[in-house]
């Protein structure tokens, strides 16, 4: 029987990247001065499972790799060695290998063997330098090698050791096993019961038999010696050649009944089964292998604990009886039991918000999966830059939508890297400045209101402001002249082609600036901001909605259409003045907002709406920012806030410029979801240069 | 069919092992270490116990201990599920009690077939 083994690849790929990871926190977290015993057990623990499943799925390449990394750890758990700092680096290295070759055995591909041969050659120079516990010898039972085939068969004479069955061995089922190799009739089995006690003096628990076994066949004593396998160091088995020739004729029949009939005395069952089990691993296969092509990337999954998903079905439990109290209700309704329509109404609505409440719940995730990769890249990147860095994070437990998780994993490094490289000082300058010679970055995630924040902060130099000016100078970004504050220029750095750094370096300033992390953040619906004190550090602060599959939001009307504005990027909203109303080229609007000239934009121009009516009485004028722009929109009514579900336009209609989705309202009435900076694109970006004179 | 506690600490193993012995026809438990493996025991008596060496909170060869300590397990085949390279990890599990092993890696076939020796 084969079973197919690819369907449990995807979890073996997923334990094996959670088994690196863990690995990986307990090597930083090790300090070779003195080691952690359950540590290097942990680390040693996940290599071995690693190594276990990549040979049962047969990946080979990463079982032999594995297997030497096991090796040295397991010298190092066992007390044969003690942990150096060189092996750390190594087994960190090896992690990364290894997470390497998983990714494109994952993807399908072939890992790249030459990484894993060099670091293998390393491991095999360290276990070669004193190897005592090199390959223990081979097999025991190999060692008597003058009678490995009985001609005739054998007589076996098995003396168990009396306490056999306390290891739950049976010499019954050994001698099944037997009967099955030889076949039926070749096989005697003569007891011999001399040993056994008078009853009084009988211990029911012990074995007092022995035996005499006959085998009539022609069969290796290896391969009878290994259905004694696990006991033959308890007990006393010795094997005698069988050569007499009246046996030869009996022996030849009965092992031509044997091969004919191998496995006939299985139930029936059993191969049935299997064959269900073969047939439905063969479909799922087959329909696996229908889609990878289409996709090459791994189907995203997600974890979730028993807990979340028992709340969910009882959660729908509840819904189900509710369901049905309403439906009998309905089938019978008159007038005198409306209250109780009343009731199960509301409880229906109990429900569907515990329900939506739950299943948002199964897409949170624990920072710590952002997180985790931060020890590392303080350790390797603190090496790199000569910093003694120690990183301290919080709120590792606070949860946040897998979705969003995944997008801020890449703003949130180019933030640590930010601080490593251009927020702490060196080590001399630290201890010159009064500071401690350790530099320290803190990451920090907690909920506040609907939203997560996640704090980066060092301990730091802080924001030079003069340079952050005079270099937004340079660039033309602030017009000469104007007075800002220390609040104002440090929000210049987010501003694109921006960089203080004077010498692009590595680690930061490789031309991806903090303008590309403030509109990665503003994707999400976030917002990014800095504070900073000179001498002190700087925190940079980043603020996200939990969750992407729901937006809080502004409704409005213009015309008959009600919009929804994301409430994070409405700045103020106004009373529209006409008169303060400027009209530059074509038709484009502008309006002076205090010190600021921001655009204007219609909707009902934008999208096309057909005038019903003339201007209406009173319009509103929404203040929104997005990509660092403010617009103004103008809109005849505010009406409501409310948490609104987004659904896709793309898949269900087709992308539309200046919309980002839609959700239907509670009348049932569609409503489109306005794309703040897509709207802003829409605007002629040198009408909205602050100061431009032009205006007037 | 026999009922069977599966105890590995790797989900992608368990879950090989437990599809391979379902699809045999047998009941099979799943546990991820020798303390949530006992627990079950305690509850149930199985016929046959599979169980890795290397688990957190209770490994294997302590897990076999446990097991042969209750009234109910005496004599049930308790199976360590063992890398060739744990040569002394054998004899560890004989004396704790184990009934035997089998080595990693294994495929379905040989598992079944090697289960077959101990149920019945």
């Amino acid at each position: 029987m084969s079973i197919d083994l690819s369907q449990f690849h995807q979890v073996f790929f997923e334990e094996s990247f959670e088994g690196l990871d863990v690995m990986e926190s307990q090597l930083l977290d090790l300090t070779p001065e003195s080691v952690d015993a359950e540590a290097v057990n942990t680390i040693f623990r996940a290599a071995h499972s690693i190594k276990g499943g990549a040979g049962t799925f047969g990946f080979m390449q990463i079982s032999d790799f594995t297997h030497v990394v096991e090796t040295l750890l397991d010298e190092i758990r066992s007390a044969k060695r003690p942990m150096l700092r060189m092996y750390v680096d190594l087994f960190l290295q090896s992690v990364d290998c290894l997470r390497a070759m998983l990714s494109s055995l994952q993807a399908g591909d072939t890992p790249d063997g030459e990484r894993p041969a060099l670091l293998k050659t390393e491991f095999e120079k360290i276990l070669a330098g004193d190897d005592s516990a090199a390959p223990v010898s081979t097999d025991s039972t190999v060692a008597e090698a003058e009678d490995v085939s009985g001609g005739a068969g054998w007589r076996i004479h098995f003396h168990p050791g009396q306490d056999i069955l306390q290891t739950g061995n049976e010499p019954f089922r050994m001698f099944r096993e037997l009967q099955e190799l030889v076949g039926e009739d070749s096989l005697t089995v003569i007891p011999d019961t001399s040993a056994v006690p008078e009853i009084s003096s009988l211990n029911p628990e012990l074995c007092y038999l022995n035996w005499v076994l006959e085998v009539r066949k022609d069969i290796d004593k290896e391969t009878l010696a290994s259905v004694f396998e696990w006991v033959e160091d308890d007990c006393d088995i010795r094997y005698e050649a069988l050569s007499s020739a009246t046996e030869d004729a009996d022996a030849a029949t009965e092992t031509d009944v044997a091969a004919e009939t191998p496995d006939t005395d299985q139930p029936a069952a059993i191969p049935e089964a299997v064959a269900a089990a073969v047939n439905a691993a063969a479909a799922v296969s087959a329909s696996q292998a229908k889609k990878s092509p289409a996709k090459n990337s791994e189907p995203s999954s997600i974890r979730v604990s028993i807990d979340k998903v028992d709340s969910l079905i009882n959660m729908v439990g509840e819904l189900v009886i509710t369901q049905s109290m309403l439906g009998q209700l309905g089938q019978e309704f008159d007038m005198s039991r409306l209250a109780r329509l009343q009731e199960g109404l509301s409880q229906l609505e109990h429900n569907t918000r515990e329900l939506q409440e739950s299943v948002m719940k199964i897409r949170m995730m624990p920072i710590s999966f952002a997180f985790s990769r931060f020890p590392r890249l303080v350790r390797d990147l603190g090496s790199q830059l000569g910093k003694d860095v120690n990183l301290v994070m919080l709120g590792e437990n606070t949860e946040l939508d897998k979705t969003v998780m995944e997008k801020i994993g890449d703003p949130l490094v180019h933030l640590v890297r930010n601080s490593m490289d251009h927020g702490l000082e060196t080590t001399e300058k630290r201890i010159a400045a009064g500071k401690a010679a350790q530099g320290k970055i803190t990451l920090n995630a907690f909920h506040q209101g609907g939203n997560i924040v996640i704090e980066v902060k060092d301990d730091g130099a802080g924001l030079n402001e003069e340079k952050i000016l005079s270099k937004a100078r340079e660039r033309k970004l602030v017009p000469e002249n104007t007075e800002l504050s220390a609040e104002e220029i440090h929000q210049l750095i987010f501003l694109p082609g921006f960089s203080t750094s004077d010498s692009v370096s590595d680690i930061s300033g490789r031309g991806v600036g903090m303008d590309v992390v403030r509109r990665n953040i503003n994707e999400l619906n976030g917002t990014i901001e800095v504070q900073s004190r000179r001498g002190e550090g700087s925190t940079f602060v980043i603020r996200l909605p939990l969750t992407l599959a729901i937006l809080d939001g502004q409704l409005v009307r213009v015309k008959n259409e009600t919009y929804i504005f994301p409430l994070v990027s409405i700045v103020e909203s106004i009373q529209l003045q006409k008169r303060s109303l400027n009209h530059i080229t074509g038709s484009q609007f502008v309006m002076k907002l205090r010190d600021e000239y921001i655009p204007i934009v219609r909707l009902d121009n934008l999208f096309g709406l057909r005038r019903k009516e003339e201007e209406a009485e009173n319009p509103m004028l929404v203040v929104v920012e997005g990509d660092n722009e403010k617009i103004g929109i103008v809109v005849d009514d505010l009406l409501g806030q409310q948490q609104v579900v987004i659904k896709s336009l793309e898949q269900n209609y087709q992308r539309v410029h200046g919309i980002s989705g839609a959700t239907i309202l509670g009348d049932g009435t569609v409503a489109l979801i306005i794309d703040i900076s897509g709207i802003g694109k829409t605007v002629e970006p040198s009408k909205t240069t602050p100061g431009s004179e032009q205006a007037a | 069919m026999a009922s069977i506690l599966a105890v590995d600490d790797s989900a992608s193993m368990r879950q090989m092992v437990s599809f391979t012995l379902r699809g045999a026809g047998h009941e099979v438990q799943e546990a991820s270490d020798g303390v949530e493996a006992l627990r079950l025991a305690n509850d149930k008596k199985y016929d046959l116990v599979l169980s890795d060496v290397n688990m957190p909170n209770m490994n294997g060869i302590e897990l076999v201990k446990e097991l042969r300590a209750l009234a109910d397990y005496k004599f049930v085949p308790v199976l360590m599920l063992t890398t060739e390279s744990a040569g002394d990890m054998k004899m560890q599990g004989k004396q704790a009690g184990a009934t035997g092993w089998i080595v990693k890696p294994f495929n379905p076939d040989q598992l079944l077939s090697t289960i077959k020796r101990v149920l019945g």
